[in-house]
């Protein structure tokens, strides 16, 4: 699915404005469509993304939930075989765990057990990611996780056109679809067109175009990169950033192209470092692109530690700007 | 006639030892009785029959082991006959092997480049990255001859590119105080950079060959027009319009133009032009002119004088030397007629142009003196075929009809 061609003018919009249009537009456009989690109602959501949706659709298509994540996930589960298009928000990451079964033995594999006799069609929503303070039960970056599990797919949207139009693009597959929403965006503004619209789902994409070293990333150190970059600019080091927008499937084809041209590559990735997905992105790259590598690999990921309350702490334990300026000079000899 | 088989007695059971029969050949025996005794990984097991009949033939042997199915015994049903070439046709027990693995997809690991004839020689310990191999390999540099730049002394891409500037750039008289700042002569290794390069075209590379003879009468009247307007240094050369209308063909013929790799063709979306430029001493190089489709000619043949002028300078880049995506190799005034050139891989073609010769040409069925060239292509049978060819030759033909156009 393409971007809208037609664009109108652009308005001034947070990424959590976002998301909350992509819920409105798809919950108006298909009478299948509602939305259920904790707090998504009443309270409007724990990161205010829902705010106002029960008033305007009324409890039948906005419906909270009790504090049960695999019992609500299940019911999700339940409702997309049945035919509807549930929209499942989990409020972060970390208590997804709580319906890891549902997810990964249910969602994910039904398709699978039943011979193709039944398909998820459910979108799960998630807030991923540290830097509110949140601590150790409340801030991790787990999507890697979920990527490696066959028969889901899982996305990324790190920009506002993302937040926008993924959604309704996932609540198209007719198979389990996990958005992660990184928690330090929802309050970024910007400009989005006012018609902006549904947009693909398995391509990456070249954020800034350089010839010297590729840094692949998505979701929340997407923007850290872009800043790094724009310092490495300045140093006469022109980094191509890349946002890799769904995790599973990876779009190996951008990746290698990228590579193949700038020779380096930096990944950047929140989640923890052994086992990361930023591990998966580097090993398709040494297997693909290994002839055209003229440098060691790197990385840029969390300390492994549980993510700290702390501020200093916690901004010393994910990646920063500063980290990937660091990373990109050593892995260009030029430290 | 039934086949009575190693059952399976657990998911993860893969084989069971036969430890005691129970009935021997011609004991009756009913649904449910037990018949054999089972070694398994969870110890004895009674395995029991669900075909009643009479027992007909005993296939296993005591203790040996056999793979979950294998038929034990064969069990002939109440009043069935035994059928004697039944009984022949039962296939003996398998012996226990690993079960085959199913065919593996195949992983997708990028293969090696294919092996040059200079093999990259390295004194032992010297780290040399991928692609600074590949690119050794690629023009035929010595990796011996490289200085690493990188961490520990690595050899990287840009040495390797650094040197191959080196060895493609010529002599050039200096002065003695300025002689150790000039850029390094070294013929001997443009040689073996040549050989290694052309060695390779002739052993992968598939030739095939067309000539076709274009009347250049036009070009020639075109040009004294337009030179007689320029000063000396503006005027054009005859050499840019074929290269320039071999740009222009290419847009219609994007097959001969790009990278043969890994055993696939990608094409080039931009066309740089590969000029073969005699260097005196012995040297040859071909350095690229950039997006020539896109350039008006006379800034073409700017680009074009102080590209001759820089290599035989010796200051041609690295970059100039992997970019051209298609090769003209035009000997001028002084050359021959004819000229059939040897693809510079990973390129796919190389066009040859030869000397411009008045000859006999009939011209609405009258004979007239012509202007006339003999225009040749050496393709890559792997990536055209000569029809595709002949159309690509006689467009460059056409193209160069019109000067004016170009």
């Amino acid at each position: 699915m393409k971007q809208e061609p037609i664009k109108t003018e652009a308005i001034e919009i947070t990424y959590r404005e976002a998301v909350r249009e992509a819920l409105r537009d798809a919950i108006k456009r298909d009478e299948r469509v509602f939305l259920m989690g904790e707090d998504v109602g009443r309270y409007g959501g724990c990161y205010a993304v829902s705010h106002g949706l029960l008033a305007q659709f009324g409890p039948e298509r906005i419906r909270d939930t009790p504090l049960s994540e695999s019992g609500f996930t299940g019911a999700g589960i339940g409702a997309a075989m049945a035919g509807m298009r549930p929209i499942v928000e989990v409020m972060t990451v970390n208590f997804s765990l709580l319906a890891l079964d549902q997810i990964l033995n249910t969602a994910a594999t039904l398709r699978h057990m039943s011979g193709n006799q039944f398909g998820v069609p459910l979108v799960i929503r998630m807030a991923t990611g540290a830097g509110r303070q949140l601590a150790a039960q409340h801030s991790h970056s787990l999507e890697g996780w979920y990527a490696h599990v066959p028969g889901i797919t899982v996305l990324a949207p790190a920009t506002l056109e993302d937040a926008r139009g993924m959604l309704w693009t996932a609540l198209e597959d007719p198979d389990p679809v996990l958005i992660f929403e990184n928690v330090m965006l929802y309050n970024m503004t910007g400009r989005l067109a006012a018609d902006a619209g549904a947009v693909d789902i398995d391509k990456a994409a070249v954020r800034r175009p350089g010839r010297d070293i590729s840094l692949i990333t998505y979701g929340g150190s997407l923007w850290k990169t872009l800043e790094a970059a724009t310092t490495l600019a300045g140093d006469g080091i022109e980094a191509e950033v890349i946002d890799l927008r769904s995790l599973r499937p990876l779009d190996d084809a951008t990746i290698m192209a990228s590579v193949a041209k700038t020779r380096h590559a930096i990944i950047v990735d929140e989640g923890w470092r052994t086992g990361s997905l930023a591990a998966e992105v580097g090993m398709r790259i040494v297997e693909q692109a290994f002839w055209s590598l003229d440098a060691p690999l790197g990385r840029v990921c969390s300390e492994e530690v549980p993510i700290p309350y702390p501020r200093h702490l916690e901004n010393a334990a994910i990646p920063q700007a500063t980290k990937i300026v660091a990373a990109t000079k050593a892995a260009l000899d030029r430290a | 006639m039934v086949e009575f088989r190693m059952p399976s007695l657990g998911a993860d059971m893969e084989a069971g030892t036969l430890v005691e029969w129970l009935i021997k050949p011609g004991d009756v025996v009913k649904r449910g009785q037990v018949v054999a005794v089972v070694e398994t990984q969870k110890g004895a097991i009674e395995i029991e029959t669900f075909q009643a009949g009479r027992i007909d033939k005993v296939l296993v042997d005591l203790h040996s082991k056999v793979p979950v199915g294998t038929p034990l015994a064969l069990i002939l049903a109440e009043g069935e006959e035994k059928l004697a070439v039944a009984a022949a046709a039962v296939p003996p027990p398998a012996v226990i092997a690993p079960p085959a693995a199913p065919p593996l997809e195949r992983p997708r690991i990028a293969p090696a480049p294919p092996l040059s004839p200079v093999r990259p020689r390295v004194a032992p310990g010297t780290q040399v990255s991928p692609a600074a191999r590949r690119l050794a390999q690629e023009r035929g540099i010595d990796l011996s001859t490289v200085t690493g730049s990188g961490r520990d002394g690595a050899i990287t891409y840009a040495d390797v590119e650094r040197r191959a500037a080196e060895v493609m750039a010529p002599a050039v008289p200096v002065a003695p105080a300025e002689r150790k700042r000039a850029p390094t002569l070294d013929l001997g290794a443009m040689r073996v950079a040549i050989a290694a390069a052309m060695a390779r075209s002739k052993r992968e590379i598939p030739h095939y060959y067309l000539e076709h003879q274009v009347e250049v009468t036009a070009c020639e009247r075109w040009l004294a027009e337009k030179n007689a307007t320029l000063p000396p240094e503006g005027r054009l050369l005859f050499g840019a319009l074929p290269i320039k209308a071999v740009a222009l063909a290419i847009r219609r013929f994007p097959a001969f133009n790009g990278f043969y790799r890994d055993n696939k063709f990608a094409p080039s979306p931009a066309v740089h032009v590969g000029v073969a430029i005699s260097i005196r001493g012995g040297g040859l190089a071909a350095p690229a002119l950039h997006d020539v489709d896109q350039l008006p000619l006379d800034e073409l043949m700017r680009q074009m004088r102080d590209l001759i002028q820089r290599t035989r300078a010796g200051r041609i880049r690295g970059s100039e030397m992997s970019d051209p995506t298609i090769t003209v190799s035009s000997l001028g005034e002084r050359g021959v007629e004819t000229l059939y050139g040897i693809i510079y891989p990973p390129q796919v073609a190389i066009i040859g142009i030869g000397k411009a010769v008045v000859r006999p040409w009939v011209i609405d069925g009258a004979i007239g003196p012509r202007s006339v060239i003999t225009m040749t292509l050496s393709g890559d049978h792997r990536v055209t075929d000569g029809h595709a060819g002949a159309l690509f030759l006689a467009e460059i033909g056409k193209l160069l009809q019109e000067p004016e156009k170009l």
